[in-house]
């Protein structure tokens, strides 16, 4: 139980970055916190002691296998963090091209 | 001289072939191994990023690169949906399996999944490399 | 039944055949796209028309039977909300020919557009919580990048804001999915529909279920969370900020909270009225709140932005109030909505395009010289305030009627009312934009956008027409897709389930 709410200090963590920094970087790392803390939420679901990971070695194995399908969640949800960061990260090096700085408190122009 | 030095410039030209090789063997094993298309192409994308850390580019060439990557992004793309089109024409099911399925943990086997991996590993190691590339181009904007 | 997968993977395969035409043949890619769109439009008709014979059509990808695989399962409500993205992607291909030809990097923009298309028809039409959040995902990300595509300081501001308060919904979406999945052990949603209804009420159901509200009320602009909306709208392309006020807010957060609350936790109006109460009250903020602050808006597009966040909040409405009509009036709306602000955000469009700005108080007189925006405008405007016989009239009847066949003659009041204000800032463009007497230098809109405002300009009208037909055969049928309720599961796994 302990280690299932790891994952939910670890979220709001992020969460607590994204709300609270200024810098624009940091933002990222925020939404980069928030990203692990449900991949390892997700790999802790899947895991069964005693049991070994899925991948048949031989022909007539027996099935201890922990539940694969989050491992393969995190794959495509790794797939999706790396898409959106790689996208924030180039729209905050412009942002940075425009402004010269990077403290979000000095950029905001557009009003509400 | 561009780029960095020559034990890193020599040492580049040793690896990179290896770490090439490395991905190719992840991405043919991932239906047996631990892997697959996704880890192979970023490991691919690693070995081209490497090239151009060790011996730096000029603006025009890594226009001229992101265009060729962003190419092959949309031919691994396109293999993917081609795979999973032909498996409707072929097999009557969107994404079904329409090839034999060959002996367990042979390198032949698992139907269209290597070929899926093929598909995903131009993808991401096209895809991967010119993130890195667009994201290194700033620089040149940021001079203007 | 081969042609459900088309929806996602035409506009998919698209998205990756553009950029190798861009680097062919430029003046192919706008062609080509419009083709698609077209195409699409089409296949969504026939969806239409299968959907009158039967309650469902589930597709099992790569042939794998339901909880196991992944499926499509397509109804009427999908195949509703397919029509209307296709409707809108296909006016906004026409508009964006001549709109786009300034910019730069035209493939890209058209590689976003067919991606955010392929994103919205998956999120319709699928069967399972994980892959409706991938494309969800895909949609979002491409609208992210589109909102920024013009590069200047204030889209990409817009864009990092959008991006900031959308992935927070999406990572909490994701969170949800993570905790239904540890306790359900399944991704399928009917499967989900049946464990939740064995497990009963407990708090772990109202948390995952409040999680998911939050993330899509999120997505959906609703008015503690709608600051983003009114920036990144009007920052992307006129025919990206038709697309996304238009249906992409729908899709993204009306469609799956609906799909969520009706066919997946089994909520209606009868087993939880607290609930369905608390989805009253976030569409009555919404449409006071956006709408009072609309009326103070002087920039043209700022505006219709507000304007959008106050109309999602009478969708919101008729979903809360949760009898046949108020939902068949909610999804009537999204159809009517989707049309007048396409049409709207089009002639806002039209107006950047000949004159280059959209400070209300720098244009006037343009009434005369852009007389097929001008009506355009005006019509669009009217079927928003809900003007007989205009689609939206129509639309709004059913929801007040749904609210007085369930007894809230206070919300019935409340929502003719509030129709004023709507009147009110479309009043305030009208004046400033058309009517003012001035002289703005302009030229006439080009003819693919004028026939892109003509397209929407004839469905507002003959749609408001025969609104009987569209309800017998449309809507109606969407709404008792959703009022099935857990029905829903058994369709899927039931032996009605048609296709492989």
């Amino acid at each position: 139980m302990i280690i299932f709410l790891s994952c939910i200090i670890l979220f709001l963590i992020g969460l607590y970055a994204i709300v609270t920094k200024r810098n624009l970087i940091k933002i990222v790392i925020g939404f980069a916190f928030i990203e692990y803390a449900i991949n390892l939420l997700f790999a802790l679901i899947g895991f069964r002691r005693g049991m070994l990971a899925p991948i048949i070695t031989q022909v007539d194995m027996p099935h201890k296998f922990v539940d694969p399908i989050p491992q393969a969640l995190v794959l495509t949800a790794i797939v999706i963090a790396l898409g959106t960061t790689a996208l924030m990260l180039s729209v905050v090096l412009r942002i940075y091209n425009r402004y010269k700085t990077f403290d979000i408190a000095e950029i905001r122009k557009l009003k509400g | 001289m561009k780029g960095m030095s020559l034990i890193v410039k020599t040492i580049t030209n040793v690896m990179i072939g290896f770490i090439f090789i490395y991905g190719v063997y992840i991405i043919l094993h991932g239906h047996l191994t631990p892997g697959g298309g996704f880890a192979g192409g970023v490991i691919i994308a690693g070995a081209l990023v490497l090239r151009v850390l060790a011996y730096g580019s000029e603006a025009g060439a890594e226009k001229r690169s992101e265009t060729r990557a962003s190419i092959f992004e949309s031919i691994g793309a396109l293999l993917f949906v081609g795979i999973a089109i032909a498996g409707l024409m072929l097999a009557g099911v969107f994404f079904r399996n329409f090839l034999p399925k060959g002996v367990p943990l042979n390198l032949l086997s698992g139907g269209i999944i290597p070929f899926c991996n093929i598909a995903i590993s131009f993808k991401v190691g096209a895809g991967l490399f010119s993130i890195f590339l667009s994201l290194a181009a700033v620089k040149y904007v940021m001079k203007d | 039944m081969t042609f459900i997968p088309l929806y996602f993977a035409l506009p998919l395969a698209a998205a990756f055949i553009i950029p190798i035409l861009g680097k062919i043949a430029k003046s192919v890619v706008w062609i080509f796209v419009t083709l698609v769109s077209f195409v699409l439009f089409i296949l969504a008709l026939y969806g239409v028309a299968v959907m009158q014979q039967i309650p469902m059509v589930v597709y099992k990808m790569g042939n794998w039977p339901p909880p196991l695989g992944i499926v499509m399962a397509f109804d009427s409500f999908s195949a509703f909300m397919v029509l209307v993205i296709s409707i809108l992607v296909f006016a906004g291909s026409l508009f964006s020919w001549r709109y786009m030809s300034h910019y730069t990097g035209q493939w890209k923009y058209y590689t976003l557009y067919m991606l955010i298309t392929a994103g919205m028809m998956g999120v319709s039409i699928t069967g399972d919580l994980f892959n409706m959040f991938v494309f969800l995902e895909i949609a979002a990300i491409s609208s992210y990048a589109l909102v920024a595509f013009g590069v200047d300081a204030e889209e990409l501001e817009a864009s990092f804001k959008y991006m900031v308060m959308g992935e927070i919904g999406g990572l909490t979406f994701l969170l949800a999915i993570a905790l239904l999945y540890a306790k359900t052990s399944t991704l399928n949603l009917a499967d989900i529909s049946n464990t939740l209804q064995a497990m009963g009420q407990t708090p772990f159901f109202w948390t995952v279920l409040g999680m998911m509200l939050f993330a899509f009320s999120i997505k959906a602009a609703f008015v503690p969370f709608h600051s983003w909306l009114p920036d990144a709208h009007p920052a992307a392309p006129a025919p990206i900020s038709s697309l996304l006020s238009g249906i992409f807010i729908k899709v993204l957060g009306m469609y799956t909270t609906a799909r969520i609350v009706f066919n997946v936790f089994g909520l209606s109006r009868d087993t939880a009225p607290a609930f369905f109460n608390v989805l009253l009250g976030i569409g009555l903020l919404s449409i006071a709140f956006a709408g009072i602050t609309a009326l103070s808006q002087r920039d043209y597009k700022r505006l219709l932005g507000y304007s959008s966040v106050s109309q999602v909040g009478y969708i919101m409405l008729g979903f809360g109030i949760g009898n046949y009509y108020g939902v068949a009036g909610a999804i009537f709306y999204i159809l009517a909505h989707a049309l007048a602000k396409g049409l709207l955000f089009f002639t806002s469009g039209s107006v950047v395009n000949a004159t280059g700005t959209r400070d209300l108080s720098k244009l006037a007189g343009l009434g005369e010289r852009m007389s097929t925006t001008a009506w355009s405008f005006r019509i669009g405007g009217l079927s928003l305030i809900g003007l007989p016989p205009l689609v939206g009239f129509f639309a709004k009847y059913f929801i007040i009627l749904g609210a007085l066949k369930g007894g809230f003659l206070w919300l019935a009041i409340i929502a003719i009312g509030l129709s004023v204000v709507t009147l009110g800032y479309l009043l305030k463009i009208e004046n400033n934009v058309f009517m003012k007497k001035g002289r703005t230098e302009a030229s006439k809109a080009p003819f693919t956008m004028r026939i892109a405002m003509v397209f929407l300009v004839v469905l507002i009208v003959l749609l408001g027409i025969g609104f009987q037909q569209v309800f017998d055969f449309v809507v109606g049928p969407a709404a008792h897709a959703l009022l099935r309720g857990i029905e829903y599961a058994n369709l899927v796994f039931g032996s009605v389930a048609v296709g492989f």
